[in-house]
């Protein structure tokens, strides 16, 4: 399969470049609480969609550049969003032949997690940022993940639903 | 690392090796690049460089802003800029009037303190800088970006403005853009003196863009709603007098043994579109405390002390007094008239003309 289907790494970089980018977009201040975390969501997207592109590295590397941009310590995104990357990839079998319902739970559980490692490194690195607000866009992104999923599936033609094995 | 290694009950038969060994080199890179960024400021280097690369990125966010702002003004009719131009023309002579009275001042002041000349100005130089439009910001943090980097001298913990007061001070550097760290930031904290009692503290920030508070001042000390804050130059960042935000709430909770005081930036934190990086005089006695500045730039903004909490402007030790600069000791306003009974604290803040800085240190 992979043999014949080339891996969508281009693909990859610019929709994660627009994520990125819908990620820092100034927003008025409520907005911005609620946005969410579309770099995280592409990611994750991919790691489900394409497996063995590299989704990994992609984690790292977008984990970075959140770093950069939010001033945070580096390596703490980093190491957030190659958690749960590393945990889409290896049950991408599984999240992908869920329905979309059960697929936005999941996701709310993925972000949960990725929100919690950061809440921890930030707390240990001496900003803590106690505000429940925090929590608000996992739930978003939850939401989201279906419309997300499926302007991603557009932009590659292959989808969640192709069977990659 | 078993765990990762050998988890894996259907192996991805792509190229390479095994998605938990990788996921396993990964985090040890993440978690050994937060240790060197956290502990020494190892990375400082490499955050410069990243900076350069995401500034591009950071721009095309920008430019829609920078289009509307362009359109904006190209679009301005005659009678929009005449009227702004009397204006302008009003407010200028408005300045060079209390500027003719300015000199007068200093030259009264300096002969009040027995100095032959007057001083230099405080503010050596100062350049411009424009707002770039990107959200830096994670929850609660009050960060901005602005097009100035150190290729035009900018550094590290250098004071920022705007014309109402104090707007925060440098906090990452990169070669054309400079991360702002607004003194409503609840990492950032600013020493400040209230003028009406002379009565030192410390102001932190509130977390949005509309409040500091000043959360290490006892009950019963003596702060009204209105009273302005200034700055009071013992932080390392800041000059003595410039002001920074107004008093607009005090509580007083029978419980609590400090007062809920909340205050309003003077600055327009929120909608400040350009702001000014200034650079001061070294060898003026109301510079901030170089001496003790370049000992201390490491810890003032970037290594967050884990114990101090808001370590970055605790305030720090006052630098050798000169002859030259013990008359700046003296323009620390008199005791003030009614100190606050019964407080060891408030009472060695007031009472002190120009005390011990450690005395400063909240309890």
């Amino acid at each position: 399969m992979s043999a014949r289907q080339p891996q969508p790494r281009g693909r990859m970089l610019l929709t994660a470049l627009v994520g990125l980018i819908l990620t820092v977009l100034p927003l008025p201040e409520w907005l911005a609480i609620a946005r969410p975390a579309f770099l995280v969501l592409t990611v994750i997207y991919w790691s489900i969609a394409a497996p063995r592109a590299g989704g990994l590295a992609l984690g790292f590397a977008a984990g970075l550049a959140l770093d950069v941009f939010r001033g945070a310590v580096l390596g703490q995104h980093a190491l957030a969003l190659t958690t749960i990357t590393y945990v889409a990839v290896r049950e991408h079998q599984k999240i992908r032949s869920k329905p979309a319902f059960q697929q936005s739970l999941i996701l709310f559980g993925a972000l949960a997690v990725y929100e919690f490692i950061v809440f921890a490194i930030d707390g240990w690195s001496g900003h803590p940022v106690t505000t429940p607000l925090r929590w608000i866009h996992p739930l978003t992104g939850a939401l989201v993940w279906p419309l997300a999923a499926a302007v991603l599936e557009r932009s590659h033609g292959a989808g969640l639903r192709a069977p990659a094995d | 690392m078993a765990v990762f290694g050998t988890g894996t009950s259907r192996p991805l038969p792509g190229r390479g090796p095994s998605p938990g060994f990788r996921f396993t080199i990964y985090a040890i890179l993440s978690i050994v690049l937060m240790f060197l960024d956290q502990r020494r400021n190892y990375l400082e280097h490499a955050r410069y460089y990243l900076s350069a690369v995401a500034y591009p990125l950071q721009l095309a966010v920008n430019s829609p802003t920078a289009a509307w702002r362009w359109l904006e003004e190209s679009l301005a009719t005659r009678e929009a800029l005449r009227a702004e131009n009397v204006q302008l023309r009003e407010r200028e002579r408005t300045l060079e009037l209390r500027t003719l009275r300015f000199d007068a001042l200093a030259r009264e002041n300096a002969e009040l303190r027995g100095l032959r000349t007057a001083l230099p100005p405080l503010v050596d130089h100062w350049l411009p800088a424009e707002v770039v439009n990107v959200d830096l910001n994670s929850l609660g943090q009050q960060r901005m970006l602005v097009n100035r980097g150190a290729r035009n001298g900018v550094f590290k913990g250098q004071a920022v403005m705007d014309a109402d007061g104090l707007l925060g001070q440098t906090l990452h550097v990169g070669p054309w853009s400079a991360e702002i760290i607004l003194v409503t930031d609840p990492e950032h904290a600013v020493p400040v003196q209230i003028t009406r009692t002379g009565l030192r503290t410390i102001a932190v920030g509130g977390g949005d863009a509309e409040s500091l508070a000043l959360p290490y001042l006892p009950a019963n000390a003596d702060v009204k709603p209105g009273d302005l804050l200034i700055s009071s130059g013992l932080g390392g960042v800041f000059p003595e007098g410039y002001p920074v935000a107004r008093v607009t709430e005090v509580r007083h909770d029978a419980v609590q043994p400090l007062a809920h005081i909340r205050a309003t930036p003077l600055a327009r934190v929120d909608r400040a579109r350009e702001v000014m990086l200034v650079w001061f005089r070294d060898d003026h006695p109301a510079a901030p405390a170089s001496a003790s500045a370049s000992a201390n730039s490491e810890s003032n903004s970037e290594s967050k002390d884990l114990k101090n909490g808001n370590a970055a402007l605790l305030p720090q030790r006052a630098p050798p007094k000169t002859p030259a600069a013990a008359p700046a000791a003296t323009t620390a306003p008199a005791p003030s008239p009614a100190p606050a009974p019964g407080s060891p604290s408030a009472v060695a803040r007031a009472s002190g003309g120009a005390p011990a800085p450690s005395q400063e240190r909240p309890q």
